[in-house]
């Protein structure tokens, strides 16, 4: 084994002391947990300063924060639906990530989602008295697909043209709103609204509040069948990547694209699937929060989940399954911050928790020891 | 639609790009790819404008700007130097820190009122060159001729001078010029601090002279990441990024000029009529820089040149890389 030199050097109690690194040969299962866990705290206590720095009382801000997500049964619920967007945004940061496919793009795809659900509804291609067995499935259907589609471009231009698909899926989430704009202020604008008009009820996923007639317990509920759709994403997204063929050849791509190349694995063909199948994901979020939250089609239906995502996939290790409990955790802390000034705190947070968790990686490939100088083997 | 009037704001514009362009080509040269530029721009025009509105001295906003993203950019050093991490994904996290730390000590600051801009004044003499004078030397602001002396100064550091040859060396095999006695690191510590305080002037050229003010996120609305598409563009030649930078800056002002006349070239104006059509001309810069990237990839495979060759990979002294 190598090690390396050292990166200071100290004094301590009289015997001279320096900290050495060394490469891990084999990481213990605990101990990623561990550091992610150790990497969130620092990050929440480096905000905490930033928050008193700004005038802020951050143990009260972290308390408030805490309640106003988890406090009670009707907020926990609100959390589960600010929670259903971002589990299925970053189930697509997990498929194209773990490709090493930098979908950048999930805001946009999942703006395209929600247009392409609305389609269906505003076009309309299906008259408002379908049945709802019929109009949720089609809208999930055109979300998927348009958000596909938005996946696509970037995906095409990067194995045809090698395009970097970080900056094209970038650029498609500023051309993805813009598109939306155009509709929501012109096309289907209600009244000179900068919104659609709202959508039939067979268009609505039902929601726990819709039976309270029947089981009064379930009064003010918001949360909506999207969840359990985004539940069921998740497991599909696990199967794909750890139980089907395409889902090895993903990863045998991510890990070491010469030997997939050497093994006849078709990466062109590949890096276009995988980039529409990350758009579809979004798109299916985007379609699942304006069919179960806001009924209509308008600016403004994502605060960033795009974004979010990006940081729960890597805080989830891009497993599909630990996505779900971290994006009902981000789910408390996006529904708790909009209510924190300044309005940036939220962002600052999640850029603070990202840099901790990826500068903490280094704790997982490298030992770090105290030995005393001149005992060195 | 005056052409004149839309090349001269559009250098103006173009201007913001450039220094973020070049700043972001000095530390790709050296083998760091820095994502983060759109948040240390906003952390350099927010910085600068709270700091010109206390002090009343924009230039000591262009430094306090220049000293936030330089600091900024050392997170993402360490990040992927020292600690080893992914640079895409470290840049990400940059862009988010960024962006949030410009929000959080941004609050309020949109409603701040009138403030004391950086200056602008014609170039007397190049002024009167025909059609040129015009439009690079009358009036513009002290960036925009800062950007001009820096562009060859760029080429030159980096294609003519010692240092710009050990740059390019530890961007292109870092093995290589460790043996010859470059500290490789510390050199890339270098380059990503300029790239970051370039980021920061960037930043400050926009709220402290082309479009003055903040406007929280929307101050640079996509302007750094279409500074890393430029890069690619470029080719990681400064020269060629001032071409691209100036061109954006120029399509930037047309997009708001072209919605402006009830006719264009003669032909009824379907963006005076229906200015929601305007929508559509907001993609074009974007849509553009994806065009732009697809011209750079096609012509980097066809001349088999492309990015240094050890970008994006951490060097770790006696591991075989490359």
């Amino acid at each position: 084994m190598t090690t390396k030199p050292s990166l200071f050097a100290q004094y301590r109690g009289g015997a001279r002391f320096r900290l050495r690194m060394e490469p891990r040969m084999k990481q213990p299962g605990w101990l990623g947990l561990i550091v992610s866990l150790g990497a969130v705290t620092f990050a929440l206590v480096l905000g905490g300063i930033v928050l008193m720095l700004v005038g802020g009382d951050p143990f009260r801000a972290y308390a408030f924060m805490a309640k106003a997500a988890f406090g009670d049964i009707g907020v926990f619920s609100d959390t589960l639906v600010k929670a259903t967007p971002l589990i299925l945004v970053s189930l697509a940061a997990v498929v194209a990530f773990r490709m090493r496919l930098w979908n950048i793009g999930a805001e946009g795809q999942f703006y395209l989602g929600a247009f392409g659900a609305s389609l269906v509804v505003l076009t309309p291609i299906l008259p408002p008295e379908t049945s709802p067995w019929l109009m949720i499935p089609a809208m999930m259907i055109m979300g998927m697909l348009a958000g596909a589609l938005w996946g696509f471009i970037p995906g095409y231009l990067k194995a045809k043209y090698n395009v970097n698909e970080i900056i094209s899926t970038l650029m498609m989430n500023y051309i993805a709103v813009a598109w939306n704009n155009y509709f929501i202020f012109d096309v289907w604008s209600e009244g000179g609204f900068q919104m659609s008009r709202q959508f039939p009820k067979t268009a609505w996923l039902p929601r726990l509040t819709d039976y309270s007639a029947q089981v009064p317990m379930f009064r003010g509920l918001t949360i909506h069948l999207g969840f359990v759709i985004a539940l069921i994403a998740a497991g599909v997204v696990w199967w794909i990547m750890y139980r089907s063929r395409w889902g090895y050849e993903i990863r045998l791509i991510g890990d070491n694209p010469r030997a997939a190349r050497y093994a006849g694995i078709n990466i062109v063909r590949n890096t276009i699937l995988v980039m529409m199948l990350s758009g579809a994901l979004a798109g299916l979020g985007g379609m699942l929060e304006i069919s179960g939250v806001v009924h209509r089609l308008q600016g403004a239906i994502s605060s960033g989940y795009g974004f979010t995502g990006i940081i729960i996939a890597w805080l989830a290790k891009l497993n599909p399954i630990l996505v779900v409990p971290i994006s009902i955790l981000f789910g408390g802390l996006l529904l708790a911050g909009r209510e924190i000034q300044p309005s940036g705190i939220p962002m600052l947070i999640q850029g603070i928790i990202l840099v901790c968790l990826i500068g903490s990686d280094f704790l997982l490939r490298n030992r770090i020891r105290l030995v005393q100088i001149g005992q060195e083997a | 639609m005056d052409p004149i009037i839309i090349l001269h704001a559009g250098i103006a514009s173009g201007t913001v790009l450039l220094f973020a362009t070049i700043g972001e080509i000095f530390t790709e040269r050296s083998g760091i790819l820095n994502l983060g530029l759109e948040g240390m721009m906003l952390i350099g025009a927010m910085s600068a404008y709270k700091t010109a509105l206390a002090t009343g001295n924009p230039w000591l906003g262009v430094f306090v700007a220049m000293l936030a993203a330089g600091l900024l950019s050392q997170v993402h050093a360490i990040i992927t130097i020292q600690l080893q991490a992914d640079q895409v994904v470290s840049g990400l996290a940059l862009t988010f820190l960024g962006t949030g730390l410009s929000l959080v000590f941004g609050e309020g600051l949109s409603k701040a009122g009138a403030v004391a801009l950086l200056p602008s004044f014609s170039i007397p003499g190049l002024v009167s060159i025909p059609f040129l004078g015009p439009i690079m030397f009358e009036d513009q602001s002290v960036m925009v001729y800062l950007g001009y002396l820096l562009v060859p100064l760029a080429w030159y550091y980096i294609n003519r001078t010692r240092p710009g040859l050990h740059l390019r060396a530890i961007g292109e095999y870092p093995a290589a010029a460790d043996a010859l006695g470059i500290n490789v690191n510390r050199l890339r510590y270098f380059y990503v601090l300029v790239g970051g305080m370039l980021a920061g002037v960037a930043g400050a050229t926009i709220s402290l002279a082309v479009s003055p003010g903040w406007f929280s996120h929307l101050t640079t609305s996509g302007q750094g990441w279409i500074a890393i598409g430029l890069v690619i563009f470029a080719q990681w030649d400064p020269i060629r990024a001032a071409g691209g930078s100036y061109a954006f800056g120029a399509l930037r002002r047309m997009i708001l000029d072209i919605q402006g006349p009830m006719k264009i070239f003669g032909l009824r104006n379907p963006f005076y009529y229906n200015p929601y059509w305007g929508f559509f001309l907001q993609m074009l810069p974007y849509a553009f820089t994806i065009v732009v990237l697809v011209i750079g990839s096609r012509e980097a495979i066809r001349k088999r040149m492309g990015s240094p060759a050890a970008l994006g990979l951490p060097y770790i002294r006696g591991e075989r890389g490359l």
